[in-house]
């Protein structure tokens, strides 16, 4: 099954599938500043050579930390960047070759959006019945008015809210009933993909497993396909299929969540592990990951990892790891593919093709 | 009682917080006691609202009017502490408490080098020199793990990356060796690899220094790396405290088993978390008797009706009638 939905050929029944996404930001400084100081142009490689395939119905993750380009991601996938190179098909459709709004419209409906601050993301003047009827009235779904009302009470009710809350301002919830209305909303145009940046990253615990179980329940309802980013590696464990590891702009590992759990071959991936509070207090030994996250302006050459990765050598420094096929997925690490990864977390690999 | 020796570093005794306002007086923190002992460190989690910073903040006299202490005491050493005036704070502040905020961008100063801001903390509260004052900086700067603090002395904030500007915040709160450290979320606004750096560098420092700490934070996985004891809030009371690996792995109070329940954890495979129903009371609407009664999928008609206190458990306090062993109807599942 994730042999056929991750092989390296889009297959069909991918919903979504990016191959060599590249998004580059100009951070120079301006023209006249350049000739007179002397300055080169200067780019962020936010994202740099991203590959992955969503089969429709499940959720893949990714997850790094700040900074390695996974909202960047997000937006390039919504279509609200311009990727510089690569492509994204949304069920055979290139997103990146629909330049007008006209073009982009029916696309639109199909995937949504949900964001991390539902105070930002929600307008104070609106009435909540408004922001969730937005979508609908837009994309011209339904003509009378009752209709719309009556398919506004029935998302509210569909995220646990009740039809009366539509009447309120956002104001007079609390960040967990936010986000919920963010979720109806962006439901409210039938999407079949949703792109989900960090919804519970502002939430307290309790409120987020709240969200995280309504998002479940939703995907099996509306049979809802997830790209889901966050920095939580224990949410992400617990809501994905699939997971990336994305690391400066590139993806280093990705495949499915529980291969990469249990069996993590990236060096950063057993880091990221490595890292995460123990809560069972089993008194496993941690081993902290030394150093930062270098400035994307300026990565590190070769693999980007390579300067706080305990296995790097002479060939790390200067050569970019190619993708290797791994049990479920894909790796970035030479010390993979030239096996010298430690004893314990090694596993039989299957031959590469 | 222990007190008859010595008495704990830290001695909180039903503490009120309120906050004035034009409809009614809003009570934050609702008489809660506890206790750090001498280089202990309690972890005190709750979610948004519980009450959690304001403690904090409380015990350093940092408080924001209108909020203020309406009832209680603040012991540190034996010494009252709660109503000094402002020069004699001053003075506890930074030399016998240090302190941690989350966000180390606000807590630093951003027109004043990190050296600057580390020798005036320290000449504030010893009589060192210049020179003097400038190689314990230095030294401070090497032992939180900053690279070439030589160089690094004489940048500004804004040339630190996040972890090692909460790296200069923990040299800063630990400059003169105070007796207990108030960290409020030290880690939350920083990512995994750099989180687990700095709650090493945290306990690895108040155990060499000797201090005891007081961890606010959310997040109970930092609290089952770091603390001792752990004390959980929910609106403005404390629900359990007791040793950690009793509270984590044997929550008695049903708020801190819905809690845990609710934590998605790596290598627990749930179809769903656990959910507490509905959500945190709003100051305003503080239910009666058990502020979690009506969340609680265990609360029977005493609860309602009176507001449990903490209940001596084996090795934990929990304020919850389930554990009152007085009726016996009460002892319901465990």
């Amino acid at each position: 099954m994730s042999d056929r939905a991750l092989s390296g050929n889009a297959p069909s029944d991918a919903m979504i599938s990016v191959r060599d996404l590249v998004k580059h930001f100009d951070v120079s400084a301006t023209l006249l500043n350049r000739l007179l100081e002397g300055g080169e142009k200067q780019f962020v490689k936010a994202v740099d050579g991203v590959s992955f395939d969503i089969p429709r119905g499940r959720t893949f993750s990714v997850v790094g930390e700040s900074g390695c380009g996974k909202s960047t991601v997000a937006r390039l996938v919504v279509g609200l960047y311009t990727p510089t190179d690569g492509s994204i098909s949304f069920e055979g459709t290139d997103i990146a070759s629909l330049k007008t709004r006209r073009q982009m419209a029916p696309l639109r409906r199909r995937l949504q959006m949900i964001f991390q601050d539902p105070y930002a993301s929600l307008n104070p003047r609106w009435r909540v019945g408004d922001i969730v009827a937005e979508p609908i009235r837009f994309h011209r779904l339904l003509d009378d008015d009752k209709a719309v009302q009556r398919r506004v009470g029935e998302l509210l009710e569909q995220v646990r809210l009740s039809p009366q809350d539509g009447l309120k301002y956002p104001h007079e919830f609390s960040g967990g009933q936010r986000q919920r209305i963010s979720i109806a909303r962006a439901l409210a145009s039938n999407p079949e993909f949703l792109v989900c940046d960090e919804p519970t990253s502002a939430l307290d615990v309790s409120v987020q497993a709240q969200i995280l179980n309504l998002m479940r329940d939703l995907q099996r309802e509306l049979d809802l396909t997830y790209l889901f980013i966050s920095h939580d590696l224990a949410v992400v464990y617990h809501i994905s299929d699939y997971v990336g590891v994305m690391y400066l702009g590139r993806l280093v590992e990705w495949g499915e969540a529980r291969e990469i759990f249990e069996r993590p071959q990236h060096p950063y991936t057993q880091m990221l592990l490595d890292a995460i509070p123990d809560l069972e207090m089993s008194g496993r030994p941690r081993i902290p990951v030394a150093g930062e996250v270098p400035s994307p302006i300026s990565p590190p050459s070769g693999c980007h990892f390579h300067p706080r990765c305990p296995l790097a050598n002479e060939r790390c420094k200067t050569e970019v790891p190619q993708p290797l096929k791994s049990r479920s997925g894909q790796v970035r690490c030479h010390a993979f593919e030239e096996d010298r990864l430690p004893e314990m977390r090694q596993h039989v690999r299957k031959t590469e093709d | 009682m222990s007190d008859a020796k010595k008495p704990p570093l830290l001695d909180v005794r039903n503490l009120r917080i309120e906050f004035p306002t034009r409809r009614g007086t809003l009570v934050a923190v609702d008489d809660i006691s506890f206790q750090i002992a001498e280089g202990e460190v309690l972890g005190v989690v709750g979610e948004s609202g519980a009450g959690k910073s304001l403690t904090g903040t409380s015990i350093i006299g940092l408080l924001e009017p209108p909020g203020r202490i309406a009832a209680g005491e603040i012991y540190l050493e034996g010494r009252r502490i709660d109503n000094l005036d402002d020069d004699a704070l001053r003075k506890i502040r930074g030399r016998e408490i240090g302190m941690v905020f989350q966000d180390p961008l606000t807590s630093l100063n951003p027109l004043y080098t990190v050296g600057e801001q580390l020798v005036e903390t320290i000449q504030t509260h010893t009589k060192l020199g210049d020179k003097a004052a400038r190689q314990r900086a230095l030294d401070l700067l090497s032992e939180v793990g900053i690279p070439s603090p030589e160089r690094r002395i004489d940048q500004y904030p804004h040339q630190f990356s996040g972890g090692m500007r909460q790296r200069v915040v923990i040299a800063l709160a630990l400059c003169v060796n105070p007796r207990l450290v108030i960290a409020d979320e030290p880690t939350t606004a920083l990512d995994v690899s750099i989180q687990a750096q700095i709650i090493k560098l945290l306990q690895r420092l108040c155990r060499d220094h000797g201090a005891a700490v007081m961890l606010i934070t959310h997040d109970m996985g930092v609290i089952a790396e770091t603390a001792d004891r752990v004390a959980v809030m929910y609106a403005g009371r404390i629900a359990e405290v007791g040793p950690v690996q009793e509270v984590i792995k044997h929550a008695k109070h049903p708020y801190t088993e819905g809690l845990m329940g609710s934590i998605p954890m790596v290598g627990r495979r749930l179809d769903r978390l656990t959910q507490i129903e509905g959500s945190m009371p709003r100051l305003t609407e503080i239910p009666s008797g058990c502020a979690f009664h009506p969340r609680c999928p265990k609360a029977f008609d005493r609860c309602p009706k009176e507001r449990p206190e903490l209940i001596p458990t084996g090795d934990v306090e929990v304020a919850c009638w389930l554990y009152d062993e007085a009726p016996a109807k009460a002892v319901g599942d465990e």
